[in-house]
């Protein structure tokens, strides 16, 4: 049922949001299901700080960015995001693929 | 277009779950940087990852060296381009510290970190980090000597747990 609202949303081939402006949280939401991810308020932290960041740079932060600007240390983002914690992040957050190397 | 999914995110090699092994046999400091960088790019990328610190790579994951590596100044052929020194020069007294100093200073402004953080780095994201037995025993190193988190190897027991692995020699 939740996954529907993800049918009225632009991904591009690798399932990122095309328009980081049309997200909610609702569709954070739907996209951490699809990715299988159960979030918790730790998770929100996260994704939360990813989407200011975003705003303020126009980039997604790098994972050690994101351990350097919240209390997230660089175990915990891979225990919450195993599959790749700052592309996941990313992905769940509605922005595009982050590019930083570190 | 695709829809997000779990799988676009694995990357999955021939055995399944896809797996790096790095080897790394060069102790510099411009040659620590890549294993670092690929291991950490992998973990990023969700794919597993062994890393083997062989012969002067050990220097990387050696409690009292891994802050002191330096760029050779002499019989590196990527010196005169990128730094400016001839290879005459290259041999006057200072010259290696002074270009390891600049490198640092570079790799300070990439936000990229030091040698022994980034150990810490991968390790903390998932990396397993082996110091070569053989080599240690001929430097005469024991673990206590090794950075936390890495832990002593055979050559053969590295084959058998990069079974399947895609290897890269540094």
């Amino acid at each position: 049922m939740t996954l529907d609202i993800l049918d009225r949303v632009s991904f591009d081939d690798d399932g990122f949001m095309v328009d980081a402006s049309a997200w909610t949280e609702d569709i954070g939401q739907a996209i951490a299901e699809a990715l299988e991810v159960n979030l918790t308020d730790r998770h929100w932290q996260v994704i939360n700080f990813v989407r200011s960041d975003f705003e303020e740079s126009g980039e997604p932060p790098t994972l050690r960015r994101i351990t350097q600007q919240t209390d997230v240390s660089m175990k915990e983002m891979y225990q919450l995001f195993p599959d790749g914690p700052a592309k996941i992040a990313a992905n769940i957050a509605g922005l595009k693929k982050p590019t930083g190397c570190i | 277009m695709a829809k997000p999914s779990r799988a676009l995110h694995q990357s999955s090699g021939t055995n399944g779950r896809r797996k790096l092994a790095l080897v790394a046999s060069k102790g510099s400091l411009d040659m620590a940087y890549p294993p670092l960088i690929l291991a950490n790019a992998a973990r990023m990328s969700g794919i597993d990852v062994e890393m083997f610190f062989t012969f002067w790579g050990l220097d990387i994951i050696t409690k009292k060296k891994m802050d002191k590596l330096n760029v050779a100044t002499v019989g590196n052929p990527n010196m005169h381009p990128w730094f400016g020194i001839p290879t005459l020069l290259g041999a006057l007294p200072g010259m290696s510290a002074a270009a390891s100093w600049m490198m640092r200073g570079e790799i300070k402004k990439l936000g990229f970190p030091r040698v022994p953080e980034f150990i810490k780095l991968v390790i903390d994201a998932g990396a397993n980090v082996y110091g070569c037995k053989m080599s240690m025993d001929m430097m005469k190193l024991t673990e206590d000597d090794l950075v936390d988190g890495a832990t002593v190897l055979g050559a053969m027991e590295f084959m058998d747990l990069t079974d399947g692995a895609q290897i890269v020699f540094v």
